[in-house]
């Protein structure tokens, strides 16, 4: 699987990522070989083979449907690059306007 | 005291020696503490420490003298130990040796270390890491390289230490902290302890709880320790291991006496040479290397089986896929709004793209693009869902084996430690390096890696003990009788305190 240019950018977008486009040409070399040489398990039989998504025991444990942590809201903005210090928005994590 | 404590003094013990002085009041947690500080310092041009804390080690330190001194010890009061800096320390910069995490400093204590705390350990310091622990060499860091502290013969060039827990390695093997933690997702802990001479030790996935540790691939990512001997990793799986409820896929089973465990010989044991990795150009010396640790085993009393694990060749590109994979998902969260680097931009997805463009490195980026695609739609099947059950008949294989065998015996790394700089505009053979330790981390199992030998220029080599799950205690036992017929006393060149 070869992958061009158009293929990377729109991958970098999927990820959110801005790729120069100098940048793309390299990417999409480096990704192509690596993707290549992944290509190999193709040669393993996997017909009736169950994905393994987990070595830990089958099934997620369960807990009470209860409320077992919370109230910590400056100590989760505290880490915010911005976050509002007062007003209606204090206690927000603070981005670039998203609707007009 | 060993020799080496002669030479440099109180960093030049073991965990077990410190721990039996610190007992015995022949030195104070106060002075051990400001020893390795000292060593610490000295140890800069390393550069295995990313942040230093040295008074919290001495106020940890003062707190250890005073329950030592009103007979309230606890299992690791006073023992100074340089954590990785994946691993989240509430108050303390934790950054993953990422640019995106600039300025991180977590309200919460990952478990493992909180763990590490309550047992009375002193923390040192964070240690230097590849970027997101993406990495074998200890080079893709934000920070800077890690100098590996060992040379070859005749020749001043830096190596790398294997990565992607080069710092802690570096840091141990330098006598720069006492032990260390570090994570494993494809060798992460085994290959750099390869490369500085050390012991380093894997856990089974769910033995050491992973809330708190910053994901890099959930189903893969192994919390353990690093030390100087197999005893002294131990002594620290046995205060990192154990159940954790905010870990979902942490393991409820008791957590037994690793230490109690050594000592107790393998006669009888049955060890499996898997004869797939003899793999094709692989260097004459570690062959060799790995034969005579057969033979060691064979005269502690050990059986050598030959066994075939048929698709381990397969397992570095499975876990090229699953990896990146969860990398990509568990990486969405870096987005410039709750923590770390924000680079402003004119929209939100401006924001997102920028932040990300500038925060990652390149080897993290590519990693996160390997794994968007092959999630993306039309591509799932044909990767993810294949590298899942090429890793389902990785697993089986190891099932398969263990019920003719007891533990597995393995080179760890198919080479020794390389020069900084090399391997880094080739991807490919920079993953290779954990060809010997990726099938492990896929089945989730307990491996260990002890310093057996020196290579032909003078570096070490370590040789892979592999067991079944949750039996930790017969991979220190097996993991014990080659350090001990391996006698290996040789050092590394640069030792913090002993000048070069």
């Amino acid at each position: 699987m070869a992958l061009d240019k158009a293929e990377v950018a729109h991958i970098a977008a999927l990820a959110r990522i801005r790729l120069d486009e100098s940048e793309l040409e390299p990417l999409a070399a480096q990704l192509t070989r690596i993707l290549g040489w992944i290509e190999q398990l193709a040669e393993v039989d996997t017909a009736d083979v169950a994905p393994m998504t987990s070595v830990a025991a089958a099934g997620l444990p369960m807990r009470e449907d209860a409320v077992s942590d919370g109230g910590r809201r400056d100590a989760i903005l505290g880490n915010a690059p911005r976050s509002a210090p007062e007003g209606p928005a204090r206690g927000f994590f603070a981005v670039p306007k998203v609707v007009e | 005291m060993s020799a080496l404590a002669a030479l440099t003094g109180l960093t030049g013990l073991t965990l077990a020696e410190a721990r039996a002085g610190l007992r015995a009041r022949r030195f104070s947690a106060h002075e051990l503490a400001a020893a390795y500080i000292a060593a610490m310092e000295q140890a800069r041009p390393l550069n295995a420490y990313i942040t230093e804390t040295p008074e919290r080690a001495l106020e940890m330190a003062a707190a250890a003298d005073r329950r030592i001194a009103k007979g309230e010890g606890r299992p690791l009061d006073g023992i100074p130990i340089a954590v990785k800096d994946l691993f989240c320390t509430a108050g303390t910069l934790t950054t993953a040796a990422s640019h995106i995490l600039d300025g991180f400093t977590p309200p919460y204590e990952a478990t493992v270390t909180e763990k590490l705390w309550e047992a009375g350990a002193v923390l040192l310091g964070k240690t230097n890491l590849d970027e997101f622990a993406m990495g074998s060499s200890t080079t893709t860091s934000f920070y800077g390289p890690t100098e590996n502290p060992w040379r070859r013969a005749g020749d001043n060039r830096p190596l790398a230490p294997g990565g992607s827990s080069g710092g802690s390695a570096a840091a141990v093997a330098a006598h720069a902290a006492l032990g260390a933690t570090g994570t494993d997702t494809g060798g992460s802990i085994r290959q750099p302890a390869s490369f500085c001479g050390i012991v380093g030790l894997k856990p089974t996935y769910g033995r050491c709880s992973r809330w708190g540790v910053v994901a890099y691939a959930s189903s893969l990512d192994h919390p353990g320790p690093l030390a100087r001997s197999v005893r002294d990793a131990a002594i620290l799986l046995g205060a990192m291991a154990g159940h954790d409820p905010k870990d979902s896929t942490s393991a409820p089973l008791p957590v037994p006496d690793y230490e109690a465990a050594l000592g107790g010989g393998i006669k009888g044991l049955r060890v499996g040479i898997p004869r797939e990795y003899r793999a094709p150009g692989m260097p004459a010396e570690i062959e060799a290397l790995w034969q005579e640790g057969a033979r060691w085993l064979r005269e502690a009393g050990a059986e050598p089986v030959d066994v075939s694990l048929k698709l381990s060749r397969y397992a570095l590109p499975a876990y090229y896929i699953i990896a990146p994979a969860e990398a990509s998902s568990n990486l969405a969260r870096y987005d410039g709004v709750r923590f770390g680097l924000r680079v402003p931009g004119d929209s939100l997805d401006d924001m997102y793209e920028l932040t990300r463009a500038q925060g990652f490195g390149a080897e993290v980026k590519r990693r996160v693009l390997i794994g968007t695609y092959v999630l993306s739609a039309g591509y799932y099947d044909a990767y993810y869902l294949k590298a899942q059950k090429v890793r389902a008949l990785i697993a089986r294989d190891f099932t398969a084996a263990f019920e003719r065998v007891d533990c597995l015996l393995t080179p760890t790394a198919p080479s020794a430690a390389f020069a900084i700089g090399d391997h880094s505009d080739d991807p490919i053979a920079m993953y290779l390096n954990d060809v010997f330790t990726i099938p492990a981390n896929l089945a989730g199992l307990p491996a260990i890696s002890v310093p057996a030998g020196l290579s032909a220029d003078g570096l070490p080599l370590g040789l892979q003990v592999i067991g079944r799950a949750f039996d930790e205690a017969t991979v220190l036992r097996v993991g014990e009788a080659i350090e001990r017929a391996a006698h290996f006393t040789h050092r590394p060149s640069f030792i913090a305190g002993m000048g070069q």
